[in-house]
């Protein structure tokens, strides 16, 4: 252990984090302003993810973070290695041990059980932001429930087109009330945001934090002729072969030769550790030689 | 006949300075009054008051709404209020840019109300929004095309039209055809003419332009100071003034 307080921040800071997450879950959708710390980090880089982590861990937690399915990218690496350091906290790569899950943009393959803590970065927390620029006025539509506008997005996006879209950070409406941007995950991840286990969105430049409990019911906004519908590349992984998960498009050389994989690196190690094989792939023996 | 809406003692002040002082009248369906006078005479101070946008400091504002009966719009809650605004109210402004979202095409704009209002179908609202722009003369084939692309004119035929996919019984204008030149004028004034007609809507229209009144008005307003100094039937008042400074306003009108 070092000279830092447990998880970084200071006890009553995280105190005055917890208040909004138990308020945030409390309202499910519901952005609760909270006093954002500087971190040791660039706005951007996942501040306020961090600080509800640090809020939420324990000693005994196993900690994850994964950066766009990733689980070895710089982000997804320092994040964890700040956390070993300052917190002391196990950490671990696969989906299944991890007690909290610090995440970028994608939400993991494997369902998550209702012990686990899903915890995402959100660089805009405000659906209607680009909609309507006044916060005082986008504050008051979501006091009094004045969702028409977010149509508006996703009739201008059917418009130009003919489909909407809208393929990350898509809105969705929770548990009947709030409107919410599940932060810039792919909308193929938009059917998972109802799950058994705790979402914790983070805002840190935008000082906002707000959460969906389990079991909350969580709908993707559409048209009823134009019903939403979670795309993803239509192809199986080259590596694992599996036709269920969210794919990442690689062009691998010069001419333009394409291969996709899946974007959350544990759920394909684990399918390729368990025999399964894609058109690309080799078996996971030798990869690792 | 009840009348739709019934306006009693508004008064707005800026601090000591007097916004508008004390105006009272009765607006019956199917009826449109134009209110005139110089600039800061009070006009728009008592527009915005009327339509919600600003508070009066003394008065009510009583309005038919269709479940329940006459309503003053000052002491009802907000939410009831911005539904009133969004549905059986509309507001066109004197600046087609306020009125519109610029960076949302023109059937966005026209169909936003028809969305705020619950139409989840995007067939519908695309039907509607089209045939909105067939009656206000902007061709079907512009129903893509941002308002920054439109000329003047049109953005502020886009802005009625978008105000009134709703099917509204009361109309807020705030100088609905300043800014424009002569005969583009002419041709909304027309536009509005018939379709303040065929819709049985009933309006309130802020101008200092005599012509406009004079064409679409019944009745007419006229305030000087923040005080109503006249009322009357819009020919007998122009034609007729009797207070000095209608007397004043009536024979400013340069003459071509």
């Amino acid at each position: 252990m070092s000279d830092y307080n447990f998880a970084y921040l200071d006890e009553q800071t995280k105190r005055m984090i917890r208040r909004a997450i138990l308020k945030g879950l409390a309202i499910p959708g519901y952005q609760v302003p909270f006093a954002s710390r500087e971190m040791p980090m660039p706005y951007g880089w996942g501040t306020g993810g961090v600080q509800v982590s640090a809020a939420v861990l324990t000693p005994e937690d196993t900690f994850k973070v994964i950066d766009q399915g990733a689980d070895d990218t710089t982000n997804a690496v320092s994040i964890r290695r700040f956390f070993e350091k300052t917190a002391d906290v196990a950490v671990t790569e696969a989906t299944a041990e991890a007690s909290v899950i610090q995440t970028r943009h994608r939400i993991p393959e494997q369902d998550l059980r209702a012990d686990q803590i899903l915890v995402y970065q959100v660089p805009i927390p405000e659906p209607l932001r680009f909609l309507e620029p006044s916060e005082v006025e986008t504050r008051k539509m979501h006091a009094l429930e004045e969702y028409g506008l977010m149509h508006v997005k996703l009739y201008e996006d059917i418009s130009q087109h003919g489909a909407i879209a809208t393929s990350y950070a898509y809105p969705v409406k929770v548990e009947g009330r709030y409107v919410m941007d599940p932060s810039p995950i792919p909308k193929f991840d938009n059917p998972k945001l109802n799950m058994a286990g705790i979402q914790l969105f983070g805002a840190g430049r935008e000082q906002r934090i707000y959460a969906v409990p389990p079991y909350t019911d969580v709908v993707s906004l559409d048209f009823e002729d134009y019903p939403f519908e979670a795309s993803k590349a239509d192809h199986a992984c080259d590596l694992c072969g599996a036709t269920d998960s969210y794919l990442d498009e690689l062009i691998v050389d010069d001419s333009g030769k394409r291969m996709f994989m899946c974007s959350d690196t544990d759920y394909c190690c684990s399918r390729r550790k368990a025999g399964h094989i894609g058109a690309q792939g080799v078996p996971y023996a030798e990869d690792a030689a | 006949m009840n009348p739709l809406l019934n306006v009693g003692g508004i008064s707005k002040f800026y601090g000591h300075r007097i916004g508008c002082k004390d105006v009272s009248f009765d607006l019956y369906p199917g009826e449109v009054m134009g209110i005139v006078g110089e600039s800061g005479s009070g006009k728009s101070t008592l527009l915005n008051c009327l339509a919600g946008h600003l508070a009066p400091d003394t008065g009510a504002v009583n309005f038919d709404t269709r479940v329940d009966g006459m309503r003053d719009t000052v002491t009802m809650s907000e939410p009831e209020r911005r539904m009133l605004s969004r549905t059986d109210w509309a507001f066109v402004h004197q600046h087609a840019r306020d009125g519109l979202r610029m960076n949302v095409s023109a059937g966005g704009n026209v169909g936003e109300r028809l969305m705020a209002v619950g139409a989840r179908h995007y067939g519908e609202i695309r039907d509607q929004a089209t045939d909105w722009l067939g009656r206000v003369e902007i061709n079907a084939d512009r129903v893509d095309d941002r308002p920054t692309a439109f000329s003047g004119g049109m953005q502020q035929r886009l802005q009625i039209a978008r105000n009134l996919v709703t099917g509204p019984r009361l109309v807020f204008m705030d100088e609905p055809t300043g800014g424009l030149d002569v005969s583009v004028q002419a041709r909304l004034l027309d536009l509005l003419r018939g379709l303040v007609r065929e819709m049985n809507l009933s309006a309130i229209i802020v101008t200092h332009d005599l012509a406009v009144v004079r064409l679409l008005a019944d009745r007419l307003m006229v305030m000087k100071d923040g005080h109503v100094v006249e009322t009357g039937l819009t020919d007998q008042v122009l034609d007729d003034p009797q207070h000095g400074y209608t007397q004043l306003l009536v024979s400013s009108v340069l003459q071509v």
